[in-house]
């Protein structure tokens, strides 16, 4: 019983169900085979795949965590993308170790830059974060495009394409990175102040200005983890399809990302975060994404389905809902049963 | 002066018109804390009616309860003779009581006339009749006296104006009671003048007006009688010639003596202001919030803020404390010049301040007690280094223990906490920064008697243990207990200093009470932070 008041509860259940639906649609979904001494299966696949929303749903839940939103993650994608291939395309040793990791370096550098112009806006001009990210999310892709002279770039490298392709360990380097990104963010939030201070400014901006707390350093310091991390999204997503799509890359991602981060369980309202939550959120959207290719549900009525889930998903989570189904079960089981006031049900 | 305590039975009204509005034996409790004790309320036609008391003594809450916004937990609402239960807005509207608030609630972006006649539109073959709405606008608004284009846009207005709109809305309804919420104080003195031209015009023409107001001047210059509450109580009924100033302020802020007699040392205690004294302020201004104010507090020494809402006394606190810029004068810390541009200055310079307003400015309500105790301290040091778990373990038992937090769990919510443990994790959380100064705004307001107790008590330990306090609070008795030095305020000004060990609750008051010589066209337009 108390297992079921656990905030996370109801979004693991949701992500265990959809497996169980997989698994029972198609028995070989759980099956993972070595090969090679690489893992390869459908739950891999879900987990390389996943890499991108995972850093954008990172930083995004931080950005949440303050009061703010930051709606520019997917510009940032095409811009660090463009970036990185503009750099690669430009030397004539495509191949070289080098020259990638100064691409990445350069691409990273240039999302950090565009996540401190979020920030300086929201944090020391005090525009509507809203409004301040939405700035660059339809300035960004103009600027991706600018950077690739208006085309796509393509480019053969293989470093770059080791990036997504690549395994260590038998994991896809994909999913390594995702997990760099959570132990790294987990331990800034939650081993130092951080995460304490972030809620405080979230929750009560005043009372944390008065209480002595740098409000604007962490407000603005969160834009910039976002737009980092939204960049080496896109370094991910670009390494691919060995491409620098400025149309299409991170397209839509600011929507499912802030989807995950309130799957899982953090309130767009600001103040307490779950990264837990972020994660299980991530990998609930991945892996639902993955059962309607799979149930071969026709790419036009996808959204709808996948509204659909999200709909009944969060439904679940809602205090009310829970609280009127409490209801309805005890309605059944009339006397004899354990009676729950209904207030502390709730 | 003498200053009977017991409640004053109403005198029988003989010239006054028909009970328009009776309420009786009004209580409505907040989880902890009873909001209004069997508060009677009797608004008679034809009269202005002013309703007095300091910030929590229950004035808000009563309005609501007559404006239906707040169920009442026992009591009777009778209105022109019947007996109402009133369950929200909509059956006050219905009952005849229209009200006016301080922030005009109307369409600011809708003509006068549309904001007049919304939702009762003279309409012709279905659509509205626009002549005839703006005929009758304009006429009713000039049956008040009031001459406007109603096709001219609200927002263009001043707040007078709007609010005079917002008044005439009121009336059209059939009010015969209105309540006006503090309707005044955002006005200057002429728009302050219309708007009681207004008013007077509705008295005599039968309506029952109650008009809840800071200013003692408006209560005197228009008010027929006037109710005092007090910490929820009521204090009693008068006629407003039997009721001088003094004698209204000395009720508003009671002078109850409570269980705390044995603070009164307190205030004795000699202090020693040799040395240089832990913060000086010399001129200290900020515009259209203090006018020049010199101040000095010395270790050990509990300095009192003493004087009515809206005097200055919380805008002194907060130029101390670096929550606002002052724009001119200079602070000094034990001699040296300090500037604090924000809190974070302040705190280095281990001076803390607690906010009057707890839910707004103190606590953050969903962290745990725990976390809002270290809040201060962890700031101080910054993100990067955390406190250690056992040094902020040993942290928050000894507050929680010391001061007596209940529930003793450090890990339960703030937001659960009632007020007065609410306030005492704040206090917690000042002094876990080490504190030289401790400026605390109406740290005992709304909060319940042990927990009042509790924390003077605590105060008056860390004085005598050499920390130098200012103290603000609109009980007067419990700033004459605890303080050794009284800085009086009135209008945004301080107007003197006193000796608590020499002089009593009386010349404090009077002090307070003062006409003002020549009465300063207040309040100014550029008000302060209204704060209610």
């Amino acid at each position: 019983m108390k297992l079921l008041r656990h905030r996370l509860v109801w979004a693991v259940a949701a992500l265990v169900t959809l497996i169980v639906v997989n698994t029972i649609s198609r028995p070989t979904f759980l099956s993972i085979t070595l090969q090679d001494g690489e893992l390869y299966g459908s739950l891999i696949d879900i987990l390389r795949n996943s890499a991108p929303l995972m850093l954008v749903a990172l930083g995004m839940t931080v950005v949440i965590a303050t009061r703010g939103i930051d709606l520019s993650v997917g510009a940032i994608m095409a811009v660090s993308g463009a970036v990185a291939l503009t750099v690669i395309e430009a030397s004539p040793t495509p191949d070289n170790l080098g020259v990638v990791l100064v691409a990445i370096a350069v691409a990273a550098l240039v999302s950090l830059v565009l996540g401190a112009w979020n920030g300086l806006l929201v944090a020391v001009l005090g525009i509507q974060p809203i409004i301040a990210t939405l700035v660059l999310m339809l300035a960004g892709r103009g600027i991706a495009l600018l950077i690739t002279g208006g085309f796509i770039t393509t480019i053969n490298s293989e470093p770059y394409q080791f990036i997504s392709q690549g395994y260590v360990l038998g994991l896809p380097f994909a999913f390594l990175v995702s997990i760099a990104a959570i132990v790294v963010v987990a331990l800034i939030e939650r081993r130092t102040a951080l995460g304490m201070l972030t809620e405080a400014v979230g929750i009560n901006p005043e009372a944390s200005r008065l209480a002595g707390v740098r409000s604007r350093g962490i407000v603005w310091g969160a834009y910039i983890a976002s737009g980092l991390l939204a960049g080496i999204a896109g370094i991910l997503y670009s390494s691919n399809i060995m491409a620098a799509d400025a149309n299409a890359a991170g397209l839509y991602i600011e929507l499912d990302a802030i989807l995950a981060v309130v799957l899982g369980g953090t309130s767009l309202a600001g103040g307490k975060f779950s990264l837990a939550g972020t994660v299980v959120g991530v990998f609930t959207i991945q892996t639902l994404k993955s059962t309607i290719t799979f149930l071969g549900v026709p790419p036009a009525v996808s959204p709808v389905f996948l509204a659909a889930v999200v709909v009944i998903v969060v439904l679940v989570q809602s205090p009310r809902t829970r609280s009127a189904l409490a209801r309805l079960t005890r309605r059944r089981t009339p006397a004899g049963g354990a009676r729950i006031d209904p207030e502390a049900a709730s | 002066m003498t200053l009977p305590m017991d409640t004053d039975v109403p005198s029988s009204p003989t010239d006054r018109g028909a009970v328009a509005v009776a309420m009786r034996d009004i209580t409505v409790r907040f989880p902890g804390v009873l909001a209004l004790d069997g508060v009677d309320l009797t608004l008679h036609a034809g009269e202005v009616h002013a309703l007095m008391g300091e910030n929590g003594a229950g004035k808000s809450t009563l309005i609501k309860a007559l404006t239906g916004e707040q169920r009442i937990d026992a009591g009777t609402i009778t209105v022109d003779g019947r007996v109402r239960e009133l369950r929200g807005t909509s059956d006050a509207q219905e009952a005849g009581i229209a009200t006016v608030y301080q922030e005009v609630n109307l369409c600011a972006n809708l003509s006068v006339g549309e904001n007049l006649m919304l939702g009762g539109e003279p309409r012709r073959r279905g659509a509205i009749d626009w002549r005839e709405l703006h005929r009758r606008a304009g006429e009713h608004l000039r049956g008040l006296g009031v001459e406007i284009d109603t096709r001219s846009r609200l927002s263009g207005h001043s707040i007078a104006v709007q609010q005079l709109v917002a008044i005439s809305r009121a009336i059209m309804q059939e009010a015969s009671v209105l309540v006006l919420d503090e309707p005044t104080s955002s006005l200057d003195r002429s728009e302050v003048e219309r708007l009681f031209a207004v008013v007077r015009e509705l008295r005599d023409r039968g309506v029952a007006v109650l008009f809840v107001t800071h200013f003692l001047d408006q209560v005197y210059e228009i008010s027929d009688r006037i109710t005092v509450l007090r910490n929820g109580a009521l204090v009693g009924d008068y006629p407003v010639d039997e009721l001088p100033r003094p004698e209204l302020v000395a009720r508003m802020i009671g002078r109850d003596l409570d269980e705390l007699e044995a603070l009164s040392d307190s205030s004795a205690r000699v202090i020693d202001r040799s040395g240089a004294p832990v913060i000086r302020a010399r001129g200290l201004a900020r515009r259209g919030a203090l006018e020049a104010v010199d101040v000095d507090v010395f270790d050990g020494e509990i300095v009192g803020l003493a004087g009515l809402l809206g005097s200055g006394r919380t805008e002194l606190a907060r130029l101390l404390a670096g929550a606002d810029h002052p724009d001119r004068g200079h602070l000094e810390k034990r001699g040296t010049p300090v500037r604090l541009g924000t809190p974070r200055h302040a705190i280095a310079q281990r001076i803390v301040f607690s906010s009057e307003d707890r839910r707004a400015e103190g606590v953050v309500p969903d962290l745990s007690v725990a976390e809002n105790i270290v809040l201060g301290v962890q700031a101080r040091r910054g993100w990067m280094r955390p406190i250690a778990a056992a040094e902020r373990d040993e942290l928050v038992a000894r507050s929680i223990a010391e001061l007596g937090i209940r529930p003793a769990d450090p890990n339960a919510l703030v937001r659960n906490l009632s007020g007065g443990n609410q306030q005492k994790v704040l206090l917690a959380r000042w002094l876990a920064t080490a504190p030289e100064l401790l400026i605390l705004d109406e740290p005992t307001r709304g909060i319940d008697v042990g927990a009042k107790a509790d924390i003077q008590r605590k105060v008056a330990e860390l004085a005598r243990a050499g920390l130098a306090v200012v103290f603000i609070s609109s009980e007067l008795d419990e700033v004459l207990r605890l303080a050794q030095r009284i800085a009086v305020m009135r209008d945004h000004r301080k107007i003197g200093e006193l000796d608590a060990r020499e002089v009593g609750l009386d010349a404090v008051v009077e002090m307070i009470a003062q006409e003002d010589p020549a009465p300063s066209p207040e309040p100014a337009t550029s008000a302060p932070r209204s704060r209610t």
